[in-house]
């Protein structure tokens, strides 16, 4: 086992009931896990939610997430992802301003341009934690003005 | 026929085979309680707190291996038992709570007596359920029943709206639960069984650490053939007490931070620790880098996040207790030889027994002795929290499962007067007592109407010290005797008694003990015994927080 704080995804199938969301906040405040982020949605079965959390820890605090998460009565399924192949996106909405040299960067990482309002561009960004890095990045010398993202989704790779 | 919400639920607790549910009412319970009255199959209990109700159902439980249940109005009722709740939370006992609640379309309106039960409760309860729909109650209770006692038991609550109760519909009790999401592991894997029997064959300092997993799996019989056969010693926690017979030349008593020293020095030296349904509390480990640094750990546990969360684990085995025990007891083909080490231990059991000063005055363990001598081992043992519980679990002799109720995980005073008369509700012909403190008496101190109303013969012994005996004992060794807020001044226990209708005998002298113990046990009814003992005497051994648990202090350890 090692100590070393890593950051991990954590795919969870829970029954789509009102107050799975509560209770699972509830359970990593309660144990003192840092979520750094946590997104929600249905999956192909109505019935069931899927949550990708984002959690940095070690392995024994991942060990306690699995098996805590596990054993709240409404979660069907809990897998750590980063153990396993996956693909992960996360969607960006952002307002920026600039000049054409801005447009043709937001261009080469594949950003949309949604509205633009004198000079002031609403825009669209999906991709891996590295695009976005590399986005960001490649940006330095713009202000972002005002900036909201979904958390991570993730899936694994394999058939399982 | 369609029944109504309130009808539904009462059907539903007679096929759970409910005899008793404690509780207190309220307005929005009003339906139930009055289908109640023509229901001959369940009594209705009427505490005189909700968390005394709540405790009751826990004691219930704990001494009878049945689903406690308690029954309590929305808001002030329902948080009243919040504390109850955690208390069984804490030591996995099964109980289900259900709570009134507002009306279902007044829900989150801050209406009269509202309270968000679900939410307060959801840390401290296995899992809880809001109705909404009368079509849902049925089932609900029937996967409360069975969550709350299978796999790691614990509290269930429902809480359930006026409006569903009157709502009516067609009742079918629901013959299965269907929980995709909850299947608790029962069997041990077999591979990781073996390995665990090769390493027991191997090791030549053995020690079983039973925990209340023994106790909740009904293992004892399992454990004790693991014992004997394999010439192992079994030292249990503060819940596991009564798992393993303790006047059993194997046995080593309670371990940990009042532990009797032998239990301690066999745990720091072993070289294999057999962890059976305990979880490596810190009061069990003191000082944890410094815990048994030469055993290798089988931990059995139904509960998976149990294991590896304190102490690292070499054999991990998730699953019931007592069935793995059974599996692991067919796969033991070679004894380990432990001739040495039982040597070793009966060495340390002769240095190092479990004493106290017993000289002309009344000291409170040589009540708890006189108590064991008159009964045998054998009555129910309830107790508070504070020095009174240290000395009831190590100066009793402990013998049987669910004997010893005690709130060991949360540590809550004022659990054990209620979850006493729990106990003897459940047990109508046994011997109940609570072990109490003049201080956590006073926490639940009100069911004294209860027993006194229902005749129920509990027999409460105060070892009255006059103080927060506890406490004051960490404030003599660590604070310098500063005694702040620890002193009591306390009422007239033997009047409070009378009060409510219930014996109360006045103790002051060693002499007298006897005497007063053997007239509480013949008398029909509750009996309260006030004893006052030496204020100053402290819990021996103990180790103090932070250190190793073989560095222990005073008690002639
Ligand atoms: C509800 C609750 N409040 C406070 C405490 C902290 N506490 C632990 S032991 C103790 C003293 C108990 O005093 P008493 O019941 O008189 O028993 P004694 O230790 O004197 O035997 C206290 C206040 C607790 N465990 N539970």
């Amino acid at each position: 086992m090692s100590n070393k704080l890593k950051k991990h995804i954590v795919s969870v199938l829970v029954e789509n009931k009102f107050g799975v969301l509560a209770h699972i906040s509830s359970l990593f405040s309660a144990r003192g896990f840092n979520i750094d982020s946590l997104a929600v949605g249905e999956t192909e079965d109505p019935t069931i939610s899927r949550m990708t959390i984002v959690v940095t820890g070690d392995d024994r605090t991942l060990e306690q997430v699995d098996k805590q998460l596990n054993k709240l009565i409404d979660v069907i399924r809990v897998d750590d992802l980063t153990k396993r192949g996956f693909v992960d996106r996360e969607l960006l909405l952002f307002k920026i301003e600039g000049d054409s040299n801005l447009k043709a960067a937001l261009g080469k990482f594949k950003a949309e341009i949604l509205n633009e309002n004198r000079g002031m561009m609403l825009v669209q960004f999906c991709g891996s934690k590295k695009e976005t890095e590399e986005l960001f990045n490649g940006l330095k010398g713009y202000e972002i003005k005002e900036m909201v993202r979904t958390g991570k989704i993730a899936i694994a790779k394999d058939k399982e | 026929m369609k029944l109504s919400g309130a009808q539904i639920l009462i059907n539903s607790l007679i096929k759970e085979n409910v005899d008793v549910i404690f509780g207190i009412p309220g307005g929005y319970l009003l339906p139930v309680l009055d289908k109640l009255y023509d229901c001959k199959e369940i009594q209705f209990l009427l505490t005189r707190h909700e968390q005394g109700a709540a405790h009751a159902a826990d004691g219930y439980a704990r001494a009878t291996g049945k689903v406690g249940v308690c029954m309590v109005t929305s808001g002030p009722g329902a948080t009243n038992i919040v504390t109850g709740l955690a208390t069984a939370n804490f030591d996995s006992i099964p109980i289900v709570a259900i709570t009134g609640q507002v009306n279902t379309n007044m829900i989150g309106n801050d209406a009269f007596q509202e309270a968000d039960l679900t939410g307060i409760s959801r840390s401290i309860t296995k899992h809880n359920y809001l109705v909404k729909d009368v079509k849902d109650l049925a089932r609900i209770i029937k996967e409360a029943f069975y969550i709350a006692s299978t796999g790691r038991p614990g509290p269930v609550l429902i809480d359930l709206p006026k409006d569903v109760t009157l709502q009516e519909m067609d009742f079918n009790y629901p013959k299965k639960v269907n929980l995709r999401s909850y299947n608790p592991t029962y069997t041990g894997h077999p591979g990781q069984i073996k390995r665990a029997a090769a390493l027991i064959s191997e090791s030549r300092r053995p020690v079983i650490y039973a925990g209340g997993g023994v106790i909740i799996s009904g293992a004892e019989k399992e454990l004790k053939e693991l014992a004997e056969k394999n010439g192992i010693p079994v030292t249990t926690t503060l819940t596991g007490l009564g798992g393993f017979p303790e006047t059993h030349p194997l046995s080593l008593k309670m371990l940990g931070m009042h532990g009797s020293a032998y239990a301690n020095f066999a745990i720091m030296d072993s070289d294999l620790i057999i962890a059976v349904g305990s979880r490596f509390d810190d009061r069990v480990t003191g000082k944890i880098d410094e815990f048994a640094p030469d055993a290798k750990v089988i931990h059995i546990d139904i509960d998976p996040s149990s294991i590896s969360k304190n102490v690292k684990v070499d054999i991990p085995i998730v699953g019931d207790c007592r069935s793995v025990l059974s599996d692991l007891n067919k796969k033991m083909n070679k004894k380990p030889n432990t001739n040495a080490w039982l040597k070793q231990i009966d060495g340390w059991k002769k240095t190092h027994p479990l004493t106290y000063r017993d000289d002309n005055k009344l000291r409170p363990q040589y009540i708890i002795e006189e108590l064991n001598k008159l009964t045998e081992g054998k009555a129910i043992i309830a107790t508070e929290v504070g020095q009174h519980q240290m000395w009831a679990a190590l100066f009793y002799q402990h013998i049987k499962p669910r004997t010893f109720l005690t709130s060991g995980g949360l540590g809550t005073m004022g659990y054990g007067f209620p979850a006493a008369m729990g106990a003897q509700v459940g047990n109508p012909d046994k011997l109940v007592f609570d072990i109490a403190g003049d201080g956590s008496i006073q926490m639940n101190i009100q069911e004294l109407a209860t027993v006194a109303e229902y005749k129920i013969p509990v027999k409460i012994l105060i070892l009255n010290n006059s103080c927060l005996g506890m406490v004051r004992q960490w404030q003599e060794l660590f604070y310098d005797k500063r005694y702040q807020s620890t002193p009591l001044k306390n009422p007239d226990f033997v009047k409070i008694a009378e009060g409510y209708g219930v014996k109360g005998i006045k103790v002051t002298k060693k002499q007298d003990v006897t005497k007063a113990l053997k007239e509480a046990i013949k008398t029909a009814g509750p009996v309260l015994i006030d004893f006052h003992v030496e204020g100053e005497e402290n819990v021996f051994p103990m180790v103090a927080p932070g250190n190793a648990i073989n560095k222990m202090m005073g008690g002639l350890a």
